[in-house]
């Protein structure tokens, strides 16, 4: 297998480069290793293998991908198309990383509460080893991505909250890409560990210049109570890979609430893991993505119910405009011990052009009989009857359309609590339309 | 107001609308009549741009111009409504919302001023006084989780808001109990004006005792067979559609 040997090389050469080049020892270097090595025995996943059935990474392996050059800094000012994603982030703290590293100039931490932590998680491994060790590497699955992620492993995001604290205002943690003379690949890695009855918003927002690869991974843990609200806007530029891992585990009566916004990138692949670990934890995981030409995006989901008494709410809408392409995979497993559970999920799709495809695919797993347990799954168009409807009022054709795209899109769109993510969504949703109009719609 | 010449339409290859000959004047009520399948609901739609139907014959002239080469929208625009026989659902679209941007269109085009929220806000109120409709109707999702008797009325309410010039009422009395009928049958009669010229499509004769029209028309196997004044809706009470198929036949050589 010669050429599966050849994908892996550039990063198995980065790694050992990089290793070389670490100006001091620290204990994370065994864990580092330890995941290239299983990067190494796992490889890149191939279309042979259920989970990637749907999605090749033949154009994402054929790239050799570099880490930007170490030792060089994030610079202090934004490049430019950073600066408009700054301007459209919503109030709060935040965190600017620039190829991987955190441009303190343009991070500003406010209003923590005594106690809470945010910031470098690189250096909190060093400052503050015990509240990271116990977690950082030991939630999110041993995939290859993952693992890659974890040998990886650099600057990152680290929040802590400890028990009973409240943030009032959201946590930005802004990645951006910028390629220089070959194409970058950058790992962002998150840690959140939030106590009992502690309380937080997060936006994670991805973006950035050029074809470059990001590959994230993002552990959270949600001790008894506590209530996190979890935001992901992938606004990737449109020849960028995004493969991304969001882990959370949920403790007793906590709740996770994920919104899952994918709207750029060339090849997307987003893997949600929520664990409902413990009686009556509840997660609801809110999805909305956006495909228009030479876009794949794919979305996995699992739930895990672990526990009795635990709720799950799951709503993916996709659109998908000319020659886009959607993936929707959604596995909800209720364990033997969990009875009593309530978990719903639907995924509703609207295909925009007849160039357009989406596979959705419902997987429930259920191993105890005292469970309320629902799938829905919807593949459609804009309705005929709908548009006639509205036209029939005076309303133009080309705001007919858009108006039915974006009252489905509201559903999703509305749940998001933040102003400027919430219009830049709508923004992107019409720019779809537009691009699948000019294209040529379906008939 | 509104001039049908021998007016055809398919669907799907299947002849509905077989040569429609009416001409309606402004400020008269007309009651199109007519067995299921005769062509009633085909040719309300048609004449409010449903691209479903493809109009093989003929021409409409609304008000000097030919109202078959207008886009719905802009047929709306020039004062045409349709109430819909089976209202649509639009999750999603406020009620409030579509009644504005439509009602703002609509005056655009007629060189009106567009009403601001506060303006609407008190015509829609004035005007939802007509079909006894519960105000928080209008913040829900277009007729979403609307009873059947919800949804005419709202069709009689966006009538009455968007104020046109010529009103083609498909069938809204089908389906209700005898108070809405009479709620919609006032709507009706009050939005009755010498400018404003109704055809009130209907397959019974019921609404007619409250809303009593100048002109009857029986429609069948997509031609009118027959016309006359109010009286032919008593005719038509009291025998039936069955006499239509001898008539039918009498008038076919004549056309074709």
């Amino acid at each position: 297998m010669v050429a599966v040997t050849d994908e892996k090389q550039p990063y198995l050469a980065s790694f050992d480069r990089l290793e070389r080049q670490r100006p001091r020892p620290s204990w994370i270097d065994p864990i580092r290793r330890s995941a290239i090595e299983r990067f190494d025995e796992l490889g890149f996943p191939t279309t042979r293998q259920e989970e990637w059935r749907r999605t090749s990474l033949a154009a994402l392996t054929r790239i050799p991908f570099e880490p930007p050059d170490a030792g060089r800094g994030a610079p202090d000012a934004a490049p430019l198309p950073l600066g408009a994603v700054l301007d459209g982030a919503d109030p709060g703290s935040r965190l600017v990383f620039i190829n991987g590293r955190l441009a303190r100039q343009l991070s500003s931490v406010r209003g923590l509460p005594a106690g809470a932590w945010l910031g470098s998680l690189a250096e909190a491994a060093e400052e503050h080893r015990g509240l990271v060790e116990p977690h950082l590497a030991r939630h999110a699955p041993a995939a290859p991505f993952v693992a890659l992620n974890t040998a990886f492993l650099d600057e990152g995001a680290f929040l802590f909250l400890p028990k009973d604290t409240i943030l009032a205002e959201p946590v930005h943690l802004v990645f951006f890409s910028v390629s220089g003379a070959r194409p970058t690949v950058t790992h962002p890695r998150t840690l959140v560990v939030a106590e009992a009855a502690s309380q937080a918003r997060i936006v994670e927002t991805y973006a950035g210049d050029g074809v470059y690869f990001t590959n994230a991974v993002t552990e959270i843990v949600l001790g008894e109570n506590a209530v996190l609200d979890h935001h992901k806007l992938q606004d990737e530029n449109r020849s960028a890979f995004h493969i991304a891992t969001v882990q959370a585990r949920v403790e007793r009566s906590g709740s996770f609430s994920s919104h899952s916004m994918s709207i750029g990138g060339a090849l997307v692949r987003n893997d949600l893991n929520a664990v409902l670990e413990a009686e009556g934890a509840d997660c609801s995981l809110d999805g909305l993505f956006l495909a228009g030409s030479g876009q794949h995006v794919d979305n996995h989901t699992a739930i895990d119910h672990v526990r009795p008494h635990g709720t799950s709410r799951e709503l993916y809408k996709g659109i998908l405009g000319a020659g886009g392409r959607g993936v929707f995979d959604g596995k909800i497993v209720v364990r033997k011990d969990a009875q009593k559970t309530d978990a719903m999920q639907v995924n509703r799709n609207l295909l925009l052009s007849d160039d357009a495809l989406i596979d959705t695919k419902p997987q429930l797993e259920i191993y105890n009989n005292d469970v309320k347990c629902k799938h829905a799954a919807t593949i459609g168009r804009l309705d005929d009857s709908s548009v006639f409807y509205l036209r029939s009022r005076g309303i133009d054709e080309k705001a007919a359309r858009l108006l039915l795209l974006r009252a489905f899109a509201s559903e999703v769109i509305g749940r998001v609590k933040l102003d400027r993510m919430r219009s830049r969504l709508e923004g992107a949703v019409t720019a779809l339309l537009s691009e699948a109009e000019r294209v040529g719609r379906a008939s | 107001m509104l001039e049908i010449r021998n007016l055809h339409a398919k669907v799907g290859g299947k002849e509905i609308l077989r040569g429609i000959d009416l001409t309606i004047n402004r400020g008269e009520v007309h009651a199109i009549m007519g067995p299921n399948g005769s062509g009633k609901s085909t040719l309300a739609h048609v004449l409010a741009g449903r691209e479903t139907f493809e109009v093989t014959e003929g021409e409409v002239i609304y008000e000097g111009k030919s109202l078959l080469e207008m886009p719905p929208e802009q047929r709306a625009r020039e004062g045409l409504f349709l109430a819909f026989q089976y209202p649509v659902e639009i999750p999603g679209v406020s009620n409030m919302y579509l009644l504005k941007a439509g009602l703002n269109a609509i005056r655009k085009h007629q060189g009106l001023e567009e009403l601001d929220a506060v303006e609407f806000l008190a015509l829609v109120k004035e005007r939802m006084k007509l079909v006894d409709m519960d105000q928080s109707l209008m913040s829900r999702s277009v007729n979403e989780g609307f009873s059947g008797g919800e949804k005419k009325r709202n069709e009689i309410l966006q009538m009455a808001v968007l104020d046109p010039k010529l009103a083609i009422l498909d069938e809204t009395d089908s389906g209700l109990d005898i108070d809405a009928l009479r709620i919609v049958a006032n709507g009706i009669n009050t939005l009755r004006h010498p400018e404003r010229a109704i055809m009130l499509v209907t397959h019974y004769q019921r609404i007619l005792d409250y809303v009593v029209p100048d002109r009857v028309h029986v429609l069948h196997n997509g031609r009118i067979v027959r016309s006359g004044g109010k009286e032919l809706a008593v005719e038509l009470e009291a025998k039936g559609y069955g006499w239509l198929e001898g008539e039918a036949n009498r008038a076919q050589p004549a056309v074709s």
